[in-house]
């Protein structure tokens, strides 16, 4: 009963509030930081009252209602033609999905279960793990579910008998399904390099330090790995510069023939989708809950002007610090979008397939090597910051093209 | 306009590797998130630079005032009388790249003027706002200073502007006064 009413828990908090949340205020985001990215003001309009004269918007927050109530009151329209089973079910094909794979995700650490009041725990539980669901084979069911996502795509495109949406199904499928290889390889590196399928031990495996100050987060020890996994997994959320399947501006996409809430499924779907991804890349990469020199193994400092001891303050702010660095991951998938010019269809076959298979198969093979040599991992490090060192000299003093001057006419 | 061969452009191996160009492109993205934002900090040191919020002119609440040669839309300007100051020449039809202008000219009962427009409609939906028939007339009986841009049509045929209308427009303050023909024309009486 304790462990049913605590996963409950778990799940309004993490999957309820804090995803489908954040997918929430992605929407905004993706607005607000395009914006001002782009020297706009973006979302300024929805607003109930005026203060002093002046529209009160909450900074645009407000847009999320007013596309919620925009969305619920219009009226949902099915294709005479269409499969009107699977056109219902579709959009709820990539949350069941989404919301799984949050399941296997471990939001902050665990709990010894002396915490609570011992009548309330069960015999034998020790532990109890902020994580839905604590899976051994955890990483794999991952990928497993991740790639049932696509099948929101294509039955979705399928089943409106739209000739264009069948076309953007088939786009969603071709791509995750090639994807879908490069995303599994590019983990492998991780697997090696931590030992365990379990995402929660995975977190815990990267804990401590490297060379006395760096975080010993997989981002170091994987770099390139780390680099692969994002770009896969961008293509898998279907985000802009692999957003073919959708293609709002002009393709059309799989989703053409929804409206109303049916299309507000897809369009949350799918920033739930980034969320997830953005957890992901936090637990494998980013090092999940951890924060050295600020999150010790049973207290918190800052810096030692303020600390606070024991298991609860070192749960709660592992779970603040795992959501604010999936915060940062999503905001650089729509920094991403607004930066970058879309693949062309051949482009993002010949990227999948040409470039980051063989990429993520030389990384598998490398570091099998690397750790071969020295299991303490120690050599890798070495390695892999060099990489990332080699990368920033470049991106600083790589060669530039100078800019090209415009003449007038 | 002297003719210029573009050469096209190659990336080199490192561009083609669009990593390191992808993490420079973030930052210049991520430069504007940044600097707009500090922006935002009441006490930024740096608050030389005006927000975003100065610096964005609020469409339909705020205006921009348009330059003195703004091209709006058409009007055709009256005599002293009110009748039209056009004389059916067909010149800015003409002239008038998008065929867009439709006359019907008449006979005019004044025996100093030879014609008048019976009809005279400007479809504002094919119209591009190029100036040529206000280049073209002669009589300085077409103008686009009204200072207006079209407004929104519910039906094609409401964009379609005729005599009436196209009278019923004012110049906007400040533009200068009819001038030329009119005079030119009683102090040369032609036809008589
Ligand atoms: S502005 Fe140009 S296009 Fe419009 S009516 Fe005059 S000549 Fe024709
Ligand atoms: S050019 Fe002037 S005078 Fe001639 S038809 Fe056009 S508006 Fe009338």
């Amino acid at each position: 009963m304790f462990l049913l009413i605590a996963t409950l828990l778990k799940f309004i908090f993490f999957g309820l509030v804090f995803a489908i949340g954040l997918a929430a205020v992605l929407t905004w985001m993706e607005r607000r930081q395009s914006a001002y990215s782009q020297d706009r003001l973006g979302p300024t309009r929805a607003h109930f009252f005026k203060i002093g004269g002046k529209p009160f918007t909450l900074f645009g927050l407000l847009h999320i209602a007013a596309d919620g109530a925009s969305m619920f009151f219009k009226e949902p329209v099915t294709p005479k033609n269409a499969d009107k089973f699977l056109f219902k079910i579709a959009p709820l094909i990539g949350w069941t999905t989404a919301l799984v794979t949050l399941a296997l995700i471990p939001f902050g650490p665990s709990l010894p279960s002396s915490v609570f009041p011992a009548s309330w725990i069960p015999e034998g539980v020790e532990t109890i793990y902020l994580q839905m669901a604590h899976v051994d084979s955890g990483i794999l069911i991952v990928l497993a579910i991740g790639s049932l996502g696509v099948y929101g795509a294509a039955i979705g495109g399928w089943a409106s008998n739209n000739r264009f949406a069948l076309l953007g199904g088939l786009r969603a499928t071709a791509q995750s399904v090639s994807y879908e290889v490069a995303l599994g390889l590019t983990l492998v590196g991780i697997l090696m390099a931590y030992g365990s399928t379990e995402l929660g031990s995975i977190v815990e495996s990267q804990n401590g330090l490297l060379f006395g100050f760096l975080p010993a987060w997989g981002l170091f020890i994987q770099p390139l790995g780390a680099v692969l996994f994002f770009i896969a997994a961008t293509a898998e959320t279907k985000r802009t510069p692999f957003d073919m399947p959708e293609g709002e501006s002009e393709i059309i996409g799989y989703f053409l023939e929804y409206s109303s809430m049916q299309f507000g499924l897809f369009m949350l779907g799918e920033f739930l989708e980034i969320v997830v991804l953005g957890a992901l890349f936090t637990t494998l990469f980013l090092g999940g809950w951890q924060f050295p020199h600020l999150i010790g193994t049973d207290s918190v400092s800052v810096f030692g002007l303020f600390t606070w001891n024991g298991p609860v303050a070192v749960a709660v702010s592992g779970t603040l610090v795992f959501c604010v660095k999936t915060f940062f991951v999503c905001s650089l998938q729509l920094q991403l979008r607004w930066t970058l010019p879309r693949f062309r269809y051949d482009q993002v076959m010949r990227l999948g397939w040409k470039t980051l298979l063989p990429l993520a198969l030389i990384n598998i093979f490398v570091t099998a090597g690397l750790i071969w040599w020295d299991p303490t991992l120690s050599i890798l490090s070495y390695v892999s910051i060099g990489i990332i060192l080699l990368f920033v000299l470049v991106v600083i003093a790589g060669p530039r093209r100078p800019p090209q001057v415009a003449h007038g006419h | 306009m002297a003719i210029r061969v573009r050469e096209r452009v190659e990336f080199s191996a490192y561009e083609r590797s669009y990593l390191p160009e992808i993490a420079r492109g973030l930052t210049v993205t991520v430069g504007h998130l940044v600097s707009n934002l500090a922006a935002l900090i009441p006490l930024d040191p740096f608050r030389q630079r005006r927000t975003l919020e100065d610096r964005t002119v609020r469409y339909p609440e705020e205006r921009r005032v348009y330059p003195p040669r703004y091209r709006g839309q058409h009007r055709l300007l009256p005599r002293e009388d009110g009748s039209p100051r056009c004389v059916a020449c067909y010149m800015c039809a003409t002239a008038c790249p998008a065929y867009c202008i439709h006359i019907i000219a008449a006979e005019s009962t004044d025996p100093k003027i030879e014609k008048y427009p019976a009809a005279f409609e400007i479809d504002l939906l094919r119209c591009v706002f190029c100036g040529f028939c206000v280049e073209a007339c002669p009589e300085d009986a077409i103008r686009m200073d009204t200072g207006v841009h079209t407004p929104p049509f519910d039906a094609r045929d409401d964009a379609v502007l005729g005599r009436v209308d196209l009278m019923s427009l004012l110049g906007r303050p400040g533009t200068e006064p009819a001038y030329g023909a009119q005079n030119y024309r009683e102090k040369k009486p032609r036809g008589s």
